[in-house]
């Protein structure tokens, strides 16, 4: 089955420690919804807020996330899912929308077999 | 001309005549076994080539449809097996196994016009990649004639038609009508392609351009096409009556010079009479169903337009409760506006100036030169010409097609010096 990233954005700096109560119990019961819906968990993880974040340009050191932005990726996670429209209605349900934030799914990249 | 310049002209006629007719159905049908839009176009092109000699030497099959679409699957199964290594890591549509190879007639063959349109309409793609790819995929269109519709450079639509495609292949957007729950999200978003499709083509500047007018013509046939393959949508029905009743005036919307007429002034009896019973007809089939949406409402006012003697005599106030019933289903201030105009037919232009202000205030149209146009006007009737020149002057900077830039300029001479 095709694999989808969902990269989970909130607003700067996405604490985890301070998500709302609902989005923390709508959490618990997102994976089986996941997997009502015909899609499965690969892997999942939180991040620390943003402003832990270090940004590495070749030589260039800098503080804070790749690029400065109101939104910052809070977590991210990989599903299985039969087709866009399975792992769209799974990024649809996802409950960062109840803090305001929102998600992007990008298909994980294959090479060709030779 | 000799008898085989004869029969050669007439494998062409009927190869053009297959690609007017049942482009999409051969591609939809060869997307099914390609499991990729770009390698079925590929052979579905090949399939065409490869009709002209092969009916030429063999004589034009009974069916074209089926001719075609047996080549064209042929093509891309072999294309299949020659890259089988590569192609077993891409995507299948459906499982070749499904694929009956030898079907003597196109009954059999199913249909799959529908999976084609919901893919190249499909709402994770850009609306600008939607339009282009349901011209070049469903519309069978070039590349070359749609960049001239829409005003960009060749290369620039290559690359969006491009991109478009490698989007659908790599994410995996499915080849697959939407099921019953999405399916009114996923039609209005086709139904707002063709209708994206139609005002591209109706409002490019008169005569000169013979591409934007058959981006009409292509219009008026997908939604025909779409009204055979969903006969109980309403709102499919809306769409056509819609067109219909909108290009039934299209040939009086200018003047000779080409100058943009207003309604009031153009020649009714130069509207195309059987359009309109068609538009109005389908209008009352939909109204029948009880389910309207935003097409049937807005095609019920063209409606009204279109058989009313004169601008006055129009029935302004069902237009009116049509509107508000509009504005109910699609709380749009472009609708909002609308309506004003018609508020000030029935409840004179005092009461439209307060909806206008309303607008003004809401901020949302502000840079669309239609609302200053509007609020011009109803100052204009309300004899307050000073007032009229500014808002006149408003939508003169915020208009940017010449034709509607001459008729505000020719407005704004008239308050300026009413005895012109």
């Amino acid at each position: 089955m095709p694999q989808y990233a969902v990269l989970v954005y909130q607003a700067a700096p996405g604490d985890p420690m301070q998500i709302s109560p609902e989005y923390e119990a709508a959490l618990e019961r997102y994976p089986a919804q996941v997997e009502e819906l015909g899609g499965r968990g690969v892997a999942g993880y939180a991040l620390q807020p943003s402003t832990t974040a270090t940004s590495v340009r070749g030589d260039l050191v800098t503080d804070g996330p790749f690029i400065e932005a109101k939104e910052v990726v809070a977590g991210f996670f990989v599903i299985e899912a039969p087709d866009l429209d399975v792992a769209l209605k799974i990024a649809k349900l996802n409950p960062v929308h109840l803090d305001g934030g929102g998600v992007e799914v990008r298909p994980l990249f294959t090479p060709p077999a030779e | 001309m000799s008898v085989g310049d004869n029969a050669a002209t007439a494998v062409e006629r009927a190869v053009t005549d297959a690609h007017r007719r049942e482009w999409a159905f051969v591609l939809a049908a060869t997307a099914r076994v390609a499991g990729d839009l770009d390698l079925a176009e590929e052979c579905v092109q090949d399939a065409y080539l490869a009709a002209l000699d092969a009916w030429a030497r063999d004589g034009i099959p009974r069916k074209p449809g089926a001719w075609l679409t047996t080549t064209a699957k042929r093509k891309a199964l072999d294309v299949l097996r020659r890259e089988q290594v590569f192609r077993a890591k891409m995507p299948l549509l459906v499982e070749p196994d499904e694929v009956a190879m030898d079907e003597p007639d196109d009954d059999a063959i199913p249909d799959d016009r529908l999976r084609l349109i919901f893919t190249c309409c499909h709402p994770a793609l850009a609306r600008q990649a939607q339009v282009a790819l349901t011209l070049r995929l469903v519309c069978g269109v070039g590349t070359g004639d749609i960049a001239k519709a829409f005003l960009v450079s060749e290369p620039t639509m290559a690359a969006r038609v491009t991109r478009a495609k490698k989007k659908i292949s790599a994410a995996r957007i499915p080849y697959r009508v939407p099921d019953a729950g999405e399916l009114p999200e996923r039609l209005d978003a086709v139904l707002t392609v063709i209708h994206l499709l139609y005002t591209t083509g109706h409002t490019a500047a008169s005569g000169a351009d013979l591409v934007r007018a058959d981006v009409v013509g292509h219009a008026l046939n997908l939604t025909r096409m779409l009204m055979a393959l969903m006969p109980d949508e309403p709102e499919v029905r809306g769409l056509l009556a819609l067109l219909l009743l909108t290009d039934a005036r299209r040939a009086t919307r200018t003047d000779a010079r080409g100058r943009l007429l207003r309604l009031e002034d153009q020649d009714r009896s130069a509207w195309d009479r059987a359009a309109i019973e068609e538009g109005r007809d389908l209008v009352a089939d939909a109204f029948r169903t009880g389910r309207v949406g935003r097409y049937a409402l807005q095609a019920a006012i063209a409606a009204l337009h279109a058989t009313a003697d004169s601008y006055a005599a129009t029935d302004w106030r069902r237009i009116l409760r049509l509107y508000d019933d509009l504005l109910k289903v699609w709380p749009s201030p472009v609708v909002a506006l609308n309506r004003a105009v018609a508020v000030s037919m029935v409840h004179g232009p005092q009461a439209a100036l307060d909806e206008i202000e309303a607008l003004r205030q809401d901020g949302r149209l502000n840079g669309y030169h239609y609302l200053p146009a509007v609020h011009a006007d109803l100052l204009r009737r309300l004899d307050r010409p000073e007032e009229a020149a500014v808002a006149y002057r408003a939508a003169l900077s915020l208009a940017d097609n010449e034709a509607e830039r001459e008729f505000l300029a020719a407005r704004l001479a008239e308050v300026l010096d009413p005895a012109s």
